[in-house]
């Protein structure tokens, strides 16, 4: 609640402020701390939600790295990572989780994250980082060469389905999504940024490469560092999305390699990429970030977070039937926990089930957790894969969960009503102009709550930035804050964020009408007539939770991004199996119309004297020779 | 280039030209028509072939069998739609979401400007129904449609059964690169309209319509599917869209492809392909073939529910079933193998169809005649109206070279004043106005004092001010300057000729068959009228030639072409229904025939008309 009414405070003073001392920049400086004040509010919740699922969680986990890891040694980190190799150095670990959620919809959610913590500083003065064991080298050598404090990559395929599903752990938009947040001590950020995303298409095999200026923005309020640190001048972030990117096993491979067992062992085991690929949703996701080492913040250790999400889709392949296994999913079972790992767990969410009267679980969970997982409270089946018992006298954990009454699951698709959910399309028709209208809904009840709109639009469709309305429920909805950035052809893209306040129960219609340009022959794709895609638009909000709060948490918010679908916009594309024919008939025009009308424009029109007869012309030559006039 | 520059030659070509005028409009003409009737045969026709490489040769299997159990959903829902006396709105959204889909659905209302008396119909409310299946792969940039119209009546249940048993089966597949949407709409044409104008939010027809919460992107192609029996004989594809607009020519190969491949009869104009081009009979096949789509296309109605997703650049076409009781049995399994062909086969495409052509006519379905082929036939027609227009060119600048001029700027003192000329043009387009407005603002009144319906009100009164119209303008300039001259009717010719070449020339190219049509009958008048021809005989050609009566003409000869002669009562009936729908046509789904007529063609022939009554 508090945090809320702050929002609604600083809302208010800012719209306050926009309209009297009309100065921008005081209205960004007020933005920006309520930016921070939500970001902090989201990292904190996040870490909660998402890390550890919950505080409980978190606690547990907390003390089980107490019993697994060693005692932390006397010595700093910095003479840990200076040390030599003889002592395994022990200020890193990894952790490996799996969250199995049967959705409402009848498909199966599955989440892997593996977590890589690392107590050292990377940007120590005049010290190298040279000996890696768990943290990934590839990525460690990254983060010095370019300074980089905090960076998130995700690789999508397929649309995450908000209607169906609820919301996700980690939000990802179709295509690739690229955010980087650099050291201050940077001081050529666009350099930096270009060869770091050409040297992050060669990690992951991806189309990174094509992140250019025309496809790069600084969000000012959108995109807040998630780790610790004090910089948040937009200038130090840049942010793309590919929404044309292709996710393929090409991208899973560098993505598997990355992890300390590989696929060789632990939950990567899982990760086949015929059964991957085979799905309604998958996106890989890499998360570095700077965090606290303990809970005084002493010094800060980097976290890597690599996140696996999948959405199997029961209906085409499971033949109708509603059951499932690991092996089913997968075609693998689990053998045994990364020995490198600290913590091993399968999540399985059973808070549809609490006293398992709708399915049964096979072998049944050792244990139950509960966790309040984005502003909703959610029980979980825990598996441990480091203790011995799970896997059974078989030595394979293979999670079977079927249904008692034999139902047919596609009764229940009643389509879910998520408190926050956005759409986009593209209105109009014909190739001259058109509208893009982005849908937000609060479906909140009672409570009306602030979200953050980010719109990219790529320079070739030309907004009419005048014409951008908001309404909600018929009327203006004048927006508190508005950042836009026109765009330069050929050069930068359109930045349009706005803080808009959403009444309860509504939906907030925002509509911007925009011109096709027409392209340089060179500038279309070898495809032009499949379209153009406009990334997805980015609605940051804290939606308020309904869950009635306990006093581990005193906010009542939670943190939510939503991305919307991408567009495909056709652009005037002229017919480019005909240059031969058009090359011949703009010569012809050019030939004979300009010519001959040249022709008739240039000439001096004379009456021809009649020519004389031969008689006459015969005397005149006598007469020329005698010396006498001509006749 | 000089032969325009040098004066002497120069000469010689317009001597040429004009002692020569009437035999080469002569000869034009008739090497017009007989190009035009040369398209159908077939050695100077050009083979179909599959231009997008996206959907060339396949291994594709079909392997969809519920043509059975699609048979038992459609009579559910005939029991259903019986039961409820229209749309069985929610028994359609259980069956939707029963099959895996997200189901939406869109009410809309309608009222028409005038009661339509074919379907019965005058304030309009319905709902469509619509489910998405979720392309596993695509982030909702792309769909495709395939749609069943719910008429009342029992016809077309098989289709909407078929399309559930499709929506079924494309459910277990995970090969979808696009969203499916599957669309039951109600009112035919009239639900197609809400939801296209909802699907892309615009809206031109004055419709109200609740918005759509459930989209797929843009939309790549669309199939409409009609079946009114359980056992079909041949399957017909309809490509005439609204304003005579086709889809791309490889949405008709691959559908004759599959039909090929599966072992299908499919029609066009329900005329089933002939094997012997080089007999009277096969060519008078193809002609006719021909000619009923000239005709479709010129009538710039949607002939089917596909029509109008061709505004939006949305590749559709409408596929019917046809039982016409011959030997050759399909059942629906076979017909959903063909859909799941042509959709997995659009599901392939990378870009949107632009490959082929979308300027063509079909002889049959296996050859066509591209734009570059029938041009020159209504270029030949064309001609004739510059050769006359030249003539009199020549004719104005004989007597005195200088009053070339007078023709742009009317200060000079010559002959025709400009009023003269401009006169018949403002009272010749007042008239067309008229014509265009006047029926349905002055429906109520009609109804008030006449004993009539509104429909007839509407169409009587269109009839009225047409041939009031015949009245009118000839009278007028006589009042204005007197006496008119010899001058002043053939500047007013050039100014129409040259209007009507324009305005046909327009026409042509965006709708080449009604061009055509128009060209044929207006295109003599406009060469041969003078006021010297005889009075009584010449006014009965042009009001036989006048655009009133091509349409008339054009029913009986449709009637023919379709085997259905009709009488003459029947065809006066007929064209009075015609030019209430070509109305209600304009008024719903902006159909630009009725206000071409109306607003240009009418005017320009009054104008013609005003010639011949000149003194």
């Amino acid at each position: 609640m508090t945090a809320g009414r702050c929002t609604a405070a600083l809302l208010a003073a800012v719209l306050v402020c926009g309209l009297t001392c009309a100065s921008t920049a005081a209205a960004e400086e007020a933005i920006t701390e309520e930016y921070e004040s939500i970001s902090n509010a989201n990292e904190h919740v996040q870490a909660q939600d998402d890390y550890a699922r919950s505080q409980k969680r978190r606690e547990i986990t907390e003390h089980d790295d107490d019993q697994n890891e060693p005692p932390p040694s006397s010595s700093s980190s910095s003479s840990s990572s200076s040390s030599s190799s003889s002592s395994p150095p022990s200020k890193d670990y990894f952790k490996e989780e799996l969250v199995i959620r049967p959705l409402s919809s009848g498909d199966i959610y599955a989440s892997f994250q593996f977590q890589t913590r690392w107590d050292t500083d990377f940007f120590a003065p005049g010290k190298k980082v040279s000996h890696y064991r768990l943290f990934p080298k590839s990525l460690g050598q990254l983060m010095s060469k370019f300074s980089v404090r905090e960076m998130h990559v995700s690789f999508t395929q397929g649309y995450w389905r908000t209607m169906q599903w609820g919301q996700p752990f980690l939000p990802a938009p179709p295509g690739a999504e690229l955010w980087v947040w650099f050291q201050d001590s940077v001081a050529d950020v666009d350099g930096a940024w270009k060869e770091l995303t050409n040297v992050l298409s060669g990690i992951f095999c991806a189309s990174l490469n094509f992140i250019d200026s025309t496809n790069t923005v600084e969000p000012t309020a959108s995109f807040k560092p998630l780790g610790v640190g004090n910089v948040t001048h937009q200038r130090f972030l840049r942010y793309a999305v590919l929404p044309r990117e292709i996710v393929c096993t090409e991208n899973l491979t560098p993505w598997k390699k990355l992890l300390p067992c590989g696929s060789k062992a632990g939950l990567a085991v899982l990760m086949k990429s015929e059964k991957l690929f085979h799905s309604s949703f998958l996106s890989l996701a890499v998360h570095i970030r700077p965090v606290c080492q303990d809970w005084g913040c002493k010094g800060t250790a980097w976290e890597l977070r690599q996140t696996v999400n999948v959405v199997f889709d029961l209906h085409t392949t499971g033949q109708g039937k509603r059951e499932w296994s690991f092996f089913k999913m997968f075609s693998r079972t689990l053998t045994e926990a990364c020995p490198l790992a600290t913590s091993s767990k399968v999540y399985i969410d059973v808070t549809d089930n609490p006293q398992g009267e709708l399915f049964e679980l096979n072998p049944a969970a050792p244990s139950l957790t509960q966790a309040v997982v984005l502003g909703d409270r959610r029980t979980y089946a825990v598996y441990d894969l480091m203790a011995s018992g799970t896997f059974g006298l078989l030595r394979s954990l293979n999670v079977l969960l079927r249904w008692k009454t034999p139902g047919n699951f596609s009764t229940q698709v009643d389509m879910l009503r998520p408190l926050l959910h956005g759409e986009r399309y593209v209105a109009g028709y014909g190739l001259q102009t058109g509208e893009i209208h982005t849908l937000i809904y609060n479906n909140h009840p009672y409570r009306a709550f602030p979200v953050l709109l980010l719109d990219i639009v790529p320079w070739y469709l030309r907004l009419y930035i005048h014409t951008l309305t908001v309404t909600s429920k018929s009327r203006e909805n004048k927006p508190s804050y508005i950042h836009y950035q026109p765009s330069k052809d050929r050069l930068r893209p359109h930045l349009l964020e706005m803080l808009i306040q959403l009444p309860p129960n509504s939906v907030t219609e925002v509509t911007v009408q925009f011109e096709r340009a027409l392209l340089k022959w060179t500038e279309y794709t070898p495809d032009p007539n499949h379209g153009f895609y406009v990334g997805s638009s980015v609605i940051s909000a804290l939606v308020p939770s309904v869950v009635a709060m306990d006093t581990i948490f005193p906010e009542s918010s939670y943190f939510v991004r939503v991305y919307t679908e991408p567009l495909l916009v056709n652009l005037p594309t002229p017919d480019f199996s005909m240059p031969y024919n058009v090359i011949c008939l703009t010569c012809t025009v050019v030939a004979v119309g300009y010519g001959s009308l040249y022709n008739l424009l240039t000439r001096t029109f004379q009456v021809e004297e009649p020519s004389p007869g031969v008689v006459k012309r015969l005397a005149n030559m006598i007469r020329y020779l005698r010396g006498v006039p001509l006749l | 280039m000089g032969l325009l520059s040098d004066p002497n030659r120069r000469r010689a070509l317009t001597n040429l030209l004009t002692r020569l005028n009437t035999p080469l409009c002569i000869v034009c003409y008739l090497a017009g028509v007989a190009w035009f009737m040369g398209l159908a045969f077939e050695p100077f026709t050009l083979r179909t072939y599959m231009s997008e490489n996206a959907m060339g040769s396949t291994m594709v299997e079909e392997r969809f069998l519920a043509g059975e159990r699609a048979l038992v959903t459609a009579r559910e829902f005939a029991a259903q739609k019986k039961k409820m006396g229209g749309m069985p709105v929610d028994w359609l959204v259980k069956a939707m979401q029963a099959r895996g889909l997200e189901v939406f659905t869109q009410s809309f209302s309608r009222t028409l400007p005038f009661p339509d008396e074919n379907k019965e119909r005058y304030m309009v409310h319905g709902t469509n129904v619509y489910g998405i299946l979720r392309a596993p792969r695509a982030p909702r940039t792309e769909a495709l449609v395939l749609s069943a119209p719910c008429t009342p009546g029992s016809s077309n249940n098989q289709a909407v059964g078929l399309l559930l048993g499709l929506a079924q089966y494309f459910r277990g597949q995970m090969y979808w690169a696009k969203d499916i949407i599957f669309l039951v709409n109600e009112h035919d044409l009239i639900g197609m309209q809400a939801w296209l104008e909802g699907y892309h939010h615009t809206n031109t027809t004055g419709m109200s319509w609740t918005p759509l919460e459930g989209r797929g992107g843009s939309i790549q192609a669309a199939l409409s599917l009609e079946l009114s029996s359980d056992i079909i004989t041949s399957l017909d594809l309809v490509l005439e869209g609204l304003n005579g607009q086709l889809p791309n020519l490889d949405l008709a190969n691959l559908f004759y492809a599959f039909c090929q491949k599966i072992g299908v009869l499919c029609t066009i104009q329900g005329k089933l392909q002939r094997n012997d081009w080089d007999s009277a009979a096969g060519y008078s096949q193809a002609v006719q073939t021909m000619l009923l789509m000239v005709l479709k296309q010129a009538s710039g109605r949607p002939w089917g529910d596909h029509g109008l997703f061709l505004r939006y650049h949305i590749e559709a076409a409408s596929i019917r079933g046809i039982n016409s009781f011959r030997q050759y049995k399909t059942d629906l399994t076979t017909v959903g193998k063909l859909l799941e062909g042509m959709f997995r086969k659009l599901n392939n495409l990378l870009e949107r169809l632009h490959q082929s052509y979308f300027f063509y006519l079909l002889p049959s379905l296996s050859r066509f005649v591209s734009i570059g082929y029938y041009m020159p036939a209504f270029g030949l027609l064309a001609a004739i109206l510059l050769l006359r227009a030249l003539d009199l060119w020549v004719q104005l600048g004989s007597p005195a070279p200088g009053t070339e001029d007078g023709l742009v700027d009317g200060e000079q003192p010559f002959g025709p004043g400009v009023l003269s000329v401009l006169t018949p043009l403002i009272i010749s387009h007042l008239t067309g106005v008229a014509l265009y407005t006047l029926p349905i603002m002055a429906q109520q009144t009609a109804v008030e004092h006449f004993p009539v319906s509104e429909t007839e009100a509407v169409v009587l009164t269109a009839i009225a001010i047409y041939t009031a119209g015949l009245a009118l303008p000839h009278n007028t300039h006589r009042v204005l300057s007197g006496e008119g001259t010899e001058e002043g009717w053939r500047v007013l010719k050039l100014i129409a000729i040259f209007y009507m070449a324009v305005l046909l020339g327009c026409t042509a190219l965006i709708n080449f068959s009604l061009g055509f049509i128009l060209a044929l009958t207006l295109v003599p008048v406009a060469a041969f009228i003078t006021p010297h021809v005889p009075r009584v005989l010449s006014a009965l050609v042009m009001v036989l030639l006048s655009p009133g009566s091509t349409l008339l003409f054009s029913i009986f000869v449709y009637q023919e072409l379709q085997e259905a002669p009709i009488t003459l009562l029947e065809g006066w009936n007929l064209f009075l229904s015609v030019i209430s729908q070509g109305i209600l046509d304009h008024n719903l789904y902006g159909s630009l025939v009725y206000p071409l007529i109306s607003l240009l063609v009418y005017p320009c022939w009054l104008l013609l008309w005003n010639i011949l009554f000149w003194k």
